[in-house]
């Protein structure tokens, strides 16, 4: 009874399946990531002031909300599972590669859903503006790979110990610092310069950091999902 | 046996009192640097073991993964401890150095922001242990952890310096980025290194020697 | 299908949970394990899916006389128990439907639809979980289990939550499993006993 590569993948799509399914009847996870960024946003904002900040500052600002952000919505696709008692279930009907992958897949999804809803808000509540739209977008879309796979994995370790609150944001921030160093370079890069190859180191990096995270994620999750 | 073992411990003694000595009066002075030179002979070593313990850790995790032997978790909780100590230590003196040298305590130039991360890294470990009761289970989630925070730390050391630019001495006090050092400061510096090197070891090997011998006597008493 | 347990023994921490646990299983016959509350019975029947590690000791697998590998084992079996919810948020449907897709199973739909008759719960297939009641809950727990029918069965307080009619289904199914396959109960009720071939006693 052995599965195939295909099946795997086709488990983790079910998995991620089930997962929309869920949120879209609790909502819970957009409510809470969403809410937080937009929160935060206008707390920037009031704070600053439109004009009151270089734009340095703001792409650092845009990626600070990114991050927190993540960090109040991105676990709970696991913690969950604990709270209500499914992760046996879980894990006596489906192998861990799947889970990891659809989990994943989830986390993205919902990071790329925060962004589209704040990225052009933030635009225009910041009065920020780029040179170039072809390396912020690929900026951001690299960056979210890389931040949506660090704080899944991150999130199933978490999601096993017995005293969650802070844990989620203390283990991810060291874990996660290069995407926001790479992703905020390669924001003020997009700011100023319009070739795309200026910002080639920054997305080098980003591609080379998910690329290692999604690895190292697929090699260690067992360790973390079995006992 | 216990007679090696003294001699070993006395000569280590020795050594580092000559290392500290040579340090403040037989070493020469960096131009620019001035006395500030001797925190040197302090500051990189403790870098280097932090580093060190930091490598020890997650080797150790990766054998714990495979054999299931909780002695293995002891020993990398072990060189974390020794490491965060060190990471505290190199922090420090490295601040104290920026601020004599360049004016300012605390600048996130790529080398300083290195080893802040090494601490937010043993910090957050140590969290993470102290938030999981059952025994098995904290020894596979911190070794899992540190072999995520091991992949993910080359890409800091590696990328920032492209993209930051730096005010720190590269590498070791000279503009062409060679080593350069003079042969007294070379002789003090590696007599340095390698003292504090067994220094640690000799730590890590009492702490290891102590966690044995809490096991064995679990042993017996069951 | 063969299951082979030896020295099973677990510790949490410094509590010893089992002790020396040795036994041996194949298809068409069943276990029942007793137990008082908290003698760890609940432990044995976890180590046995591979949900947890023993301290000592070693359980197989064996399939015609292959062993199977412990990542494997889940394919071949069905937990029921208190602590293994489904997805509250989702339709009765909508959780099998997720189980039938991962296993592969073919005309599920029919499947689900007389798993649902048999235990007294036909035509609840679209209710969400969380308007079920805890018998209903439990029955369906049951369609879950059955639905890939599993050559081991393991039930863990099988009868809890279950009302008489409830309770007849419920021996129903038991009866079936361990004529041809392989059934493992965890129980202090003395009437679930009968449903045992062997019995293990865990001592506290």
């Amino acid at each position: 009874m052995e599965i195939s590569r295909l099946q795997s993948l086709r488990n983790a799509w079910f998995v991620f399946q089930k997962d929309v399914q869920q949120e879209f009847k609790t909502r819970y996870s957009v409510n809470a990531i969403l809410l937080f960024a937009i929160v935060t946003l206008f707390a920037v904002s009031f704070s600053i002031g439109t004009f009151g900040a270089s734009k340095e500052v703001k792409s650092a600002l845009l990626w600070i909300i990114l991050f927190f952000s993540s960090m109040s919505g991105l676990s709970h696709i696991f913690v969950r599972e604990e709270e209500k008692h499914t992760s046996d279930t879980l894990k006596l009907i489906c192998a861990p590669v799947s889970i990891f992958i659809g989990k994943l897949i989830f986390n993205f999804i919902l990071l790329l859903l925060l962004e589209i809803i704040t990225v052009p808000l933030f635009f225009a509540v910041m009065n920020f503006s780029v040179a170039s739209t072809s390396i912020f977008l690929s900026v951001i879309l690299l960056g979210s790979i890389g931040l949506s796979a660090g704080a899944t994995m991150i999130a199933a370790i978490i999601s096993k110990a017995s005293a969650k609150g802070a844990l989620f944001a203390v283990l991810s921030f060291p874990i996660l610092l290069p995407v926001l160093v790479a992703g905020i370079s390669g924001t003020k890069v997009a700011v100023i310069e319009t070739s795309f190859l200026k910002a080639a180191d920054e997305l080098q990096m980003l591609f080379a950091y998910a690329v290692v995270v999604i690895t190292a994620g697929l090699l260690l999750f067992d360790f973390v999902w079995n006992e | 046996m216990m007679m090696l073992h003294r001699i070993w411990q006395f000569a280590l003694f020795i050594w580092i009192i000559i290392v500290i000595i040579a340090a403040f009066t037989w070493a020469p002075l960096a131009k620019g640097l001035g006395e500030y030179t001797r925190i040197l002979y302090f500051h990189v070593p403790t870098a280097w073991l932090t580093v060190l313990s930091f490598l020890i850790g997650a080797i150790y995790s990766v054998i714990y993964l495979r054999k299931r032997d909780l002695k293995y978790d002891y020993y990398a909780e072990a060189a974390s401890q020794l490491g965060i100590v060190f990471c505290i230590l190199a922090t420090v003196t490295g601040s104290v150095w920026a601020k004599v040298s360049w004016g300012s305590f605390w600048n996130w130039d790529p080398r300083e922001t290195s080893i802040f991360i090494l601490l937010l890294i043993y910090s957050a470990y140590f969290a993470l242990r102290s938030a999981v009761e059952q025994e098995d289970r904290k020894a596979t989630l911190a070794a899992v952890y540190s072999l995520f925070a091991f992949v993910t730390v080359p890409f800091f050391v590696f990328i920032v310096p492209r993209i930051y630019s730096s005010l720190h001495p590269d590498p070791l006090i000279n503009p062409q980025g060679k080593i350069n050092m003079d042969s007294k400061m070379l002789t003090t510096f590696l007599s340095s290194l390698f003292g504090f090197t067994v220094f640690f070891v000799w730590l890590l090997k009492s702490k290891m020697d102590l966690i044995k011998i809490r096991l064995n006597l679990k042993k017996l008493e069951k | 299908m063969k299951i082979t347990a030896s020295g099973i023994s677990k510790y949490f921490g410094e509590k010893k949970i089992l002790r020396d646990i040795n036994f041996e299983i194949e298809s068409g016959m069943s276990i029942a394990i007793t137990g008082p509350n908290g003698s760890g019975k609940t432990t044995l029947l976890k180590i046995l899916c591979g949900l947890m590690r023993p301290t000592m000791g070693n359980i197989q697998y064996q399939v015609n006389g292959t062993a199977i590998k412990q990542e494997s084992w889940f394919k071949y079996l069905s937990l029921v128990g208190p602590y293994l919810e489904l997805y509250e948020e989702l339709s009765a449907e909508d959780n099998l439907l997720f189980l039938a897709r991962i296993k592969n199973i073919p005309s599920a739909r029919a499947k689900i639809k007389s798993l649902m008759e048999r235990v007294n719960l036909k035509g609840r297939e679209a209710d969400d979980v969380k308007t079920y009641s805890s018998g209903m809950r439990q029955r369906l727990k049951y369609v879950f289990a059955l639905l890939s029918d599993p050559q081991i069965l393991l039930l863990d307080e099988p009868t809890s939550n279950l009302d008489e009619e409830g309770i007849g289904i419920v021996y129903e199914i038991m009866q079936q499993q361990k004529k041809e396959k392989i059934l493992i109960i965890a129980t202090n009720e003395r009437q679930d006993l009968k449903y045992g071939d062997k019995q293990i006693a865990i001592t506290a």
